[in-house]
């Protein structure tokens, strides 16, 4: 977990920013127009805090001060705001990481079946890679392919110590992830459900 | 063969699309809805039972009467944020039959009055967000969502919002807090959100898969569903069952029927030689109970009254392989990440457990921490903003209640071993 906000102290000598001023705050055209556009969705344009945070994290790869500023400027709300909302959630980072996420979940189902055991092989592989930002996650819903990680974004299991290697390969080369192993093939266990 | 009402034939190719969908006859139950009153609709849903699916159990068709009459704005949430340790039930549904969901939140926001509405979908389910995406398109073109639907004159907008992981975002307070792009804390109650909820209008929330039921509902009429289960957990539920078992996964169950039949006749019971030592019935904020209780019923009021919760569903089986000490671990530790530290007792609550849990493992506890421990655990339920607080509370209490001896002797081995 980052430190940030809690274990920092605050710098009393400085005053909290204020909205940027959008004359001089430069924002990618892209970055604007997505985040606009979710603005637009709502009833009350705040709400687009989530959305907007997250496509400035996909062009930034983190919630970096620059991109919690460009996102402030186009929503008009202080970095502060921002800097609360995004501490608060899971998957926006407050620190740089790698390009590819694995998230290995390792709550109570999947550790009851290895779970914690396949977290430190991938860490052993994994961990230090610049490429790769591995973490231990809380429950992702997928306690039926336990031991199961997220990577990418896409869930894939149940997994061994020995699917690791593949599963890394997979994920730097950009291509679909142990694709027999991909929860979105898999039918319903129910066998009364069928098709 | 059991009554399948949501995962008919779940798996039939293409069900996320509206062509199959509608083949199957998807979208009557919108389009019979629409010729009767919102208040015969609510009248189905009160007379079918159906209770919230979500965790709490409450009567859904109650909760939409609790909203206020007239034209005030009102928005219907549907908590897509499934995140208790074990439920996997509605993504799978979300997945597979998307457009069962939108046609079940038209027909609930019709009964309930409400003119705008979202889906707060978990942001790692990114799979299912981007199936329900597409499903809201195809239905918006058709004219089920959106502007005078079908010709009603009745108008609803449709939004799926992603989370971006946050258990505490489940509870429903702390979801409209997030929603409105804030951090998810969890608001005083009352006022409840029937009454200010979303951008402080009336807002009903429910469960996808309280929701993805409402279409099955109108088709046979309520009283024919609540026919259904038991008395007081009237239809079907899902569950869904991990851990030490051999067919984990989700299964649809009329509710009543003892739980043996789920942990060992659906999901095959615990791997070859070994036996449950304990389970947790919904979830893991769920008091856990042992394998001498596998023949409670499984409906809402039999596992209350056996001291526990149904809760979302989740069934998580533990077999004897299983320190207790190392699942009361897993469990409190998720509860300290997961707290929001908006309340005094929680935030302090899960990190003194963990803390104390772990001098057990260090061998530097005494018997008497299990004291304090539970009287931790008594000063955290009912004390704070949320239950999430009590969810760490409730089954780490019983585990100690449950398996004293066991949590005694490991407090004395590890004395020894450390000494």
């Amino acid at each position: 977990m980052s430190a940030r906000g809690w274990d920092m102290p605050a710098d009393l000598e400085k005053y909290p920013a204020t909205i940027p001023d959008p004359a001089s705050t430069p924002v990618p055209e892209g970055l604007r127009r997505e985040i606009e556009a979710h603005m637009a969705l709502y009833p009350d344009s705040r709400s687009a805090a989530l959305p907007a945070l997250e496509a400035a994290q996909r062009l930034h790869g983190w919630c970096s001060p620059e991109a919690i500023e460009q996102v402030a400027c186009v929503m008009g709300v202080t970095p502060a705001s921002l800097d609360a909302v995004a501490t608060f959630y899971d998957m926006l980072e407050t620190e740089p990481v790698g390009e590819h996420s694995v998230y290995v979940c390792t709550n109570i189902s999947c550790s009851l079946r290895g779970a914690d055991e396949l977290y430190a092989a991938v860490r052993d592989a994994a961990g230090e890679d610049p490429a790769f930002n591995v973490r231990a996650f809380e429950c992702l819903g997928a306690c039926d392919i336990a031991p199961m990680a997220s990577v990418d974004g896409a869930y894939v299991g149940p997994l061994s110590v020995e699917d690791v290697p593949r599963l890394l390969e997979d994920a730097r080369a950009g291509r679909e992830v142990l694709p027999e192993m991909q929860l979105a093939r898999r039918p319903c266990a129910d066998p009364e459900a069928g098709r | 063969m059991s009554t399948k009402l949501l995962f008919d034939r779940i798996d039939e190719p293409g069900l996320n699309t509206l062509a199959v969908y509608e083949r199957r006859g998807g979208y009557e139950s919108l389009r019979k809805a629409l010729r009767m009153t919102p208040e015969d609709v609510l009248g189905e849903l009160e007379a079918s039972g159906l209770r919230g699916r979500g965790g709490a159990g409450f009567q859904m068709g109650k909760k939409v009467s609790f909203l206020p009459k007239g034209s005030i704005e009102k928005y219907l949430v549907c908590n897509a944020d499934e995140s208790e340790p074990g439920t996997f039930k509605d993504r799978e549904l979300m997945q597979k039959s998307p457009h069962m969901l939108i046609e079940g939140i038209v027909i609930a926001a019709y009964a309930a009055g409400a003119t705008r509405s979202f889906v707060y979908i978990r942001g790692e389910y990114v799979l299912q967000a981007d199936i329900l995406d597409a499903a809201l398109k195809e239905a918006r073109a058709k004219g089920y969502v959106g502007e005078d639907i079908l010709g009603s004159g009745h108008s609803l907008s449709l939004l799926v919002h992603r989370g971006a992981g946050a258990y505490i975002c489940g509870e429903e307070t702390g979801l409209l807090d997030s929603l409105e792009g804030k951090r998810g804390n969890p608001r005083l109650k009352p006022p409840f959100p029937a009454n200010q909820g979303l951008y402080q209008g009336p807002t009903l929330i429910n469960n996808v898969e309280t929701l993805s039921t409402v279409p099955a509902i109108v088709r046979m009429g309520g009283a024919e569903y609540a026919k259904l289960g038991t008395e007081t957990s009237t239809g079907t539920k899902l569950v869904s069952v991990s851990g030490h078992v051999r067919r984990p996964g989700n299964y649809e169950i009329e509710l009543g029927i003892p739980s043996r039949e789920i942990v060992y006749g659906l999901a095959g019971g615990p791997p070859e030689g070994r036996e449950v030592k304990c389970w947790f019935p919904g979830g893991s904020s769920a008091p856990v109970l042992t394998g001498a209780e596998l023949d409670i019923p499984y409906d809402f009021d039999s596992l209350a009254k056996a001291g526990s919760m149904l809760g979302s569903g989740a069934i998580i089986v533990v077999d004897d392989s299983t320190p207790i000490l190392d699942l009361a671990l897993k469990v409190a530790k998720f509860y300290r990440h997961e707290s929001c530290g908006k309340c005094t007792p929680c935030r302090e609550g899960t990190n003194w457990t963990v803390k104390m849990l772990e001098r057990i493992d260090c061998g530097e506890a005494t018997p008497m921490d299990l004291e304090i421990m539970a009287s931790v655990c008594d000063h955290i339920i009912g004390n704070c903003l949320c239950v999430l607080g009590d969810a760490m509370a409730m089954p780490i209490s019983s585990m100690i209640a449950k398996f004293r001896d066991e949590l005694e002797a490991h407090i004395e081995n590890r004395r020894l071993v450390a000494a």
